[in-house]
């Protein structure tokens, strides 16, 4: 009876500490607690514009949570994730620019999701092959490959992609209407196009990882990659299509971020997005429909914190902490309970 | 050699400071089996939290030992969730990276601009003489000297003293250094806090020397993968490390002198993202054997001595855990 007081305990309080902890950081920098995550939960909730505004973060966010798992399950770091967003956004600002004003919506959408997927994928690709070739680690490989992308957009920025009235090396110029992904309704302003995709790919990854060879493949990669060499298992080819896919999906969502939350390029267009899918990933280790759930609790945190500094002048920086303190009380308990002898073997998959 | 050419080398010194000490810092808590990959989150947050305390309470002394403390803290965590609670030490330290560089955002967003205090340059009496090597290595702020120091006081532990044995022993055979009586793991959570220390005290020299001040973003944003990787390009030994620091330094020196020479046209974007390309082509040489192969074709005399200094294997226990029950 207490070991279930105890487990319910360790489950509920990460959430609650990871609370008071950013309470207390509020009370720190001179803020009222309440006021703060009262505003917080209005800018996610306060109308049906708000709300929209989550499922735009949510949305990137999901994608690349689902890309995540695939590398997870293949015993990856792919800290890449965020570079490989931005490469699928250059990717879709391209199409954008480049036919934006003579094709119709219909053709530029798909034209433009292909671009990114494959912007996406061929940085993720670049990944896999510093890791698989030339041996530097995902995660030193990652972190390069991400300064670069970024560089990059702000090259083409301030460069060849500058608004002809000059650069304020803030953002290209607006792409055309009928580049960007429609939205749904005024006061639903997210792609319902783009929903869909997600939602059917959260379907996909559930059921590759649990019935297909490939996932198979992959999860004997990612428990002991030397194991499954030995029983035939083409690991190299299981590592590189993990970062593939994920790079693709990765690619879809850098293509939502400038094709409807932003309308054009600018730097750092992935918005710290595949960092924080990171994060949901750790907490929700391969479990997709964990993964997307967590998502939205962290994208209800992102949207509902865009109001901060209008509202109560604080850096939006706030909704990191939170979820970082969220995820790190998470893991700590997750140890303390199996150093309890509480543990349950974590299903995997 | 002109005085231009001295300067040069000067502020090469000075500016790869911080990166000679953060480095230091995580060879020693890498050598010692744990990985501290939150650098990027804890130099940050301890440059963040060392400028506000040298602000607040006028001394620069409180600001590096505060920093110091945030390091020394944010490594503790590390320890506990990975030797304690067994969680991944990668996991918990990416987590850390992005918190704490969030907390350094969040917490220092009232106090970003210049700083009112920073280290006055020391010259070193009878060293700073020296024609040229006087110029270039001592004619600097006295943190600069605090690394050089650390330099030597940490090599010398390491390989010679016993200690320093069981330090190198608990990071490579952790089996056999408990049969011999070490306790793996304490010692695995002192490396860690002191090493975390060192961290934060490079942190504090950032804001309170190198670049004085506090800005959002903050500037040496990046610096923290790039000291992570010198210490695989340094192969987990002291010297190499540092070499890799300068090396980082001078490369970024040619850089920014390129930048400002109008005649020369070479885009900005590559310039920028040459130390992330370096920092692929440091690890190429690591991870391709390159180094190993030069091991290999030099005189046998020589290679007993240079193999310690040529090692890129890491310690062999690194981020594993270790249960003596």
């Amino acid at each position: 009876m207490t070991k279930v007081f105890v487990r319910f305990g360790l489950g509920i309080a990460p959430i609650l500490i990871s609370l008071a902890i950013t309470a207390l950081i509020i009370i720190l920098v001179g803020a009222e607690p309440g006021a703060v995550f009262q505003s917080v939960l209005e800018g996610a909730f306060r109308s049906t514009n708000a709300v929209g505004g989550v499922i735009n973060f949510w949305i990137p966010l999901v994608l690349v949570c689902m890309g995540l798992i695939v590398t997870f399950t293949a015993g990856l770091w792919n800290i890449g994730a965020e570079g490989q967003m931005v490469m699928g956004a250059i990717a879709a600002s391209f199409i954008a620019r480049s036919l934006g004003e003579s094709l119709p919506n219909a053709v530029l959408i798909p034209l433009e999701i292909v671009a990114a997927m494959l912007g996406g994928g061929a940085w993720a690709a670049l990944a896999g092959f510093l890791k698989m070739r030339l041996g530097i680690n995902e995660i030193f490989g990652g972190v390069a490959l991400n300064a670069l992308a970024n560089l990059f957009t702000v090259h083409l920025i301030a460069g060849p992609w500058q608004p002809p009235e000059g650069g304020s090396a803030q953002s290209t110029a607006p792409f055309a209407d009928a580049a960007l992904y429609p939205r749904l309704s005024p006061e639903y302003p997210f792609s319902l196009t783009a929903l869909i995709i997600a939602v059917v790919v959260i379907v996909l990854i559930v059921l590759a990882l649990r019935g297909t060879r490939w996932g198979l493949q992959l999860k004997a990669t990612g428990k002991n990659a030397k194991s499954a060499l030995l029983l035939g298992v083409p690991t190299t080819q299981s590592v590189m299509s993990a970062f593939i896919v994920c790079g693709v999906l990765a690619g879809i969502a850098g293509s939502y971020r400038v094709l409807l939350t932003y309308g054009s390029l600018r730097p750092f267009a992935s918005g710290g997005i595949g960092f924080l899918a990171l994060l949901v990933v750790l907490v929700a280790s391969t479990r997709a429909v964990w993964a997307a759930a967590i998502a939205f609790v962290f994208a209800v945190i992102l949207g509902g914190s865009t109001r901060l500094r209008v509202a109560l002048q604080l850096d939006q920086s706030l909704a990191g902490v939170l979820q970082g303190l969220l995820v790190l009380c998470v893991l700590l308990a997750d140890g303390l309970r199996q150093r309890l002898g509480l543990g349950e073997e974590r299903a995997d998959g | 050699m002109d005085d231009q050419l001295i300067n040069i080398f000067n502020s090469i010194i000075f500016n790869a400071t911080p990166l000679v000490i953060a480095g230091l810092g995580e060879t020693i808590t890498e050598r010692a089996g744990v990985v501290n990959l939150s650098l990027d989150g804890s130099i940050l947050l301890s440059a963040m939290f060392g400028f506000v305390a040298a602000g607040v309470s006028g001394s620069l002394l409180v600001g590096f030992i505060a920093a110091m403390i945030v390091g020394g803290l944010i490594a503790l965590l590390i320890a506990v969730a990975g030797i304690e609670l067994r969680q991944d030490q990668v996991a918990i330290g990416f987590v850390l990276t992005l918190l704490c560089a969030d907390l350094a955002q969040f917490l220092g967003q009232d106090y970003t601009g210049g700083s009112s205090v920073s280290l006055p340059e020391v010259h070193v009496p009878i060293l700073s003489d020296i024609p040229v090597i006087g110029a270039i290595f001592f004619d600097h702020p006295v943190i600069v000297y605090i690394s050089y120091m650390l330099i030597i006081a940490i090599w010398f532990w390491m390989f010679h003293t016993r200690p320093g044995l069981a330090h190198r022993a608990v990071g490579e055979r952790p089996q056999a250094a408990f049969a011999r009586g070490t306790d793996v793991n304490r010692l695995r959570y002192v490396y860690t806090i002191v090493g975390g220390a060192l961290v934060g005290l490079a942190g504090a020299a950032y804001t309170l020397s190198v670049k004085p001040g506090w800005t959002n973003p903050p500037s040496m944003r990046g610096d923290g993968w790039i000291a992570l990787a010198i210490v695989i390009f340094g192969g987990w030994h002291p010297f190499r490390v540092v070499f890799g620091a300068y090396l980082f330094a001078a490369l970024r020196a040619v850089a920014s002198t390129i930048q400002r020479d109008s005649s020369i046209d070479i885009p900005l974007v590559l310039l920028n993202g040459l130390p992330w390309l370096l920092m692929i082509f440091t690890l190429l040489l690591v991870s391709t054997g390159a180094l190993e192969r030069l091991l290999n074709i030099m005189p046998r005399a020589l290679q007993r001595s240079a193999r310690n200094l040529l090692r890129s294997d890491p310690p062999a226990a690194l981020g594993t855990r270790f249960d003596p029950d």
